[in-house]
């Protein structure tokens, strides 16, 4: 029998540094995320709450009835409003305000860089009230700043054209502050070098903006479009305090609120595992979308 | 001045995206202090007739906002000093501890990282309830107490500690965990101060997960309590805009105090490895 090596003072030490944070990630985060797959094939739900022998296997029956559940249907195609109209207008504007603040006209660019930022640093919660009254068709500053330019009355919260588009400007004006953070710091190590000698080229300024800049900011539009995807992918709070939880018409239902909605309101745990489930494998697909798209780009 | 013209295009440009990006701010402001129902008469008004304290006071006292405070100070303070310590222990021994299977562990956390925290959330709250903590702060803080994220962020950092320090502290007799505290800890400052920072505003901001786990509404968080307050007062718009204002302002001050150093740790989080 081969003895064991004993572990070295090192690797006590190390499994003693490790074992907390391990022991929360891995009893708080993985084994959830597996068990969610279990859950996903069973029945669970609120007499299993009271007594987990009431809980059975169902096999993939979840996912057949989500096949033909139109509140899923409406939920991804609301999500995939929010994504891909809000993420793509959420990253233009931050790559906009950062040329802007990157240029050598501007000055005062520590000032606007933090007002820019501070939406970014607050409540969702809160901001997402605040706009909820903004959006208030009569008494709501929002129409009344647009009506100085003509435009009628917008009922935001109330059409249901409108509430997303409502919505999705929280976001923006929420997030691309983030964004424009990264895009700064991403332009500044763009190399001066490489402008001087576009310039010499002869290249004018349409030109060393597609075929310097964009390139060279490549790796933070990439991480920025995965983080942005992932995070918008899950939007919840807004719907939830804004619209009274997905209204109008279910207008503003997400995903994410429909899994809240089967899980914790009406306990259909088992179900709304299943839409979990559905959730992560559409931010997966994304991001390896996203990454493929990047490597194909550079290749 | 060269090129004038682009000069003063952009500073104006700057200027409009400025007051879009400060308006609901102010407005929140000015509306928190405007007198009961002048938010909603017409045309709406950006700034008060006679500024009031009133609706504060009504928060503090009849809806006892004061203690959701106090819930969102626990537990923010609570999750980043807890989480500081776990992740920055972590950190340290997967930079500079060597272990059988250091790496493939460490590349094991990194794929985890990118799976989106929801699809956690239901096992989560029924292996906490069979924890007997639902409805306690602990619920709160106990999932948040690690995070793959600061592991990884303290790890980048800590590779930069040289190792003579640490063997040559082994070599003076010190104990590994009296290196930690002495040596390994004060030069993990820098990275420490920043991913505080960013974990007390994300957390004092998080919304969902106490949502579900804080059911009694006396320990509930200021986005939740807050949240829930819509519900009854949704027509008291002053009275909820002194409510974002409690809320927003503590994180905004923070921010504007703090800013290098909230800025540099949202620039870790996007550094690329």
């Amino acid at each position: 029998m081969p003895a064991r090596r004993p572990l070295s003072n090192e690797a006590r030490a190390a499994a003693i540094f490790l074992a907390p944070g391990l022991l929360v990630i891995g009893l708080f985060f993985l084994v959830p995320i597996a068990a969610s797959l279990f859950l996903s094939l069973t029945d669970f739900d609120i007499y299993a709450l009271g007594d987990l022998g009431n809980a059975r296997f169902v096999g993939l029956r979840n996912f057949t009835r989500l096949a033909t559940d139109p509140l899923l249907w409406i939920s991804l195609r609301n999500t995939f409003y929010f994504v891909l109209v809000g993420g793509p207008l959420t990253l233009g504007i931050a790559l906009a305000a950062a040329l802007v603040l990157h240029s050598k006209l501007v000055r005062w660019k520590g000032v606007f860089r933090t007002v820019f930022f501070a939406p970014y640093v607050t409540t969702l919660v809160a901001v997402a009230i605040v706009f909820r009254y903004l959006y208030h068709p009569r008494f709501g500053g929002l129409n009344r700043f647009l009506g100085f330019f003509g435009v009628a009355p917008i009922d935001w919260l109330g059409d249901p054209h409108w509430a997303m588009p409502a919505i999705i400007i929280l976001a923006v004006w929420k997030n691309f502050g983030y964004a424009m953070i990264l895009f700064i710091a991403g332009l500044q190590a763009i190399p001066e070098s490489l402008y001087e000698a576009a310039r010499l080229d002869g290249a004018g300024a349409g030109q060393v903006f597609r075929k310097i800049t964009l390139p060279m900011l490549a790796p933070t539009f990439l991480f920025l479009g995965i983080m942005t995807t992932i995070g918008y992918f899950q939007f919840f709070a807004e719907p939830y305090v804004m619209t009274g939880g997905g209204g109008p018409l279910n207008a503003t239902l997400s995903t994410g609120l429909l899994m809240y909605k089967h899980g914790f309101r009406w306990w259909n745990m088992g179900y709304a595992a299943a839409i979990a489930v559905v959730l992560f494998l559409v931010i997966l697909a994304f991001t390896v979308i996203q990454f493929r798209i990047e490597k194909r780009r550079s290749a | 001045m060269k090129r004038p013209v682009a000069t003063i295009l952009l500073h104006v440009g700057l200027v409009v995206g400025s007051a879009a990006a400060l308006a609901p701010l102010v407005w929140m402001i000015s509306a928190s202090v405007m007198p009961t129902g002048e938010a909603n008469t017409f045309p709406p008004r950006f700034l008060p007739s006679s500024p009031t304290l009133v609706h504060y006071r009504e928060l503090f006292t009849r809806l006892d906002l004061g203690r959701a405070f106090g819930s969102s100070l626990l537990v923010a303070s609570a999750i980043t000093l807890v989480s500081l310590l776990l992740n920055s222990m972590a950190g340290y021994a997967f930079a500079k501890l060597r272990f059988p299977g250091r790496n493939r562990l460490f590349g094991g956390l990194l794929t985890a990282m990118i799976i989106p925290t929801p699809i956690a959330m239901l096992p989560l709250f029924l292996l906490l309830r069979s924890l007997g903590l639902v409805n306690s702060y602990a619920g709160v803080v106990l999932p948040a107490a690690a995070t793959i994220l600061g592991v990884f962020l303290v790890r980048q950092f800590a590779l930069g500690i040289p190792d003579d320090l640490i063997q040559s502290a082994r070599l003076d007799g010190a104990g590994e965990l009296t290196i930690y505290r002495k040596i390994v800890l004060p030069l993990l400052r820098p990275v420490l101060t920043t991913l505080g920072i960013v974990t007390f505003l994300a957390t004092w901001n998080d919304f969902i997960w106490p949502l579900i786990v804080l059911t009694d509404e006396r320990r509930y968080t200021l986005p939740v309590a807050l949240a829930s307050l819509v519900g009854e007062h949704a027509l008291d718009t002053e009275l909820m805009m002194a409510g974002s204002v409690l809320t927003v302002m503590p994180v905004l001050l923070l921010f504007l105090v703090l800013q290098r150093q909230y800025i540099e740790g949202i620039m870790l989080g996007g550094v690329k490895e």
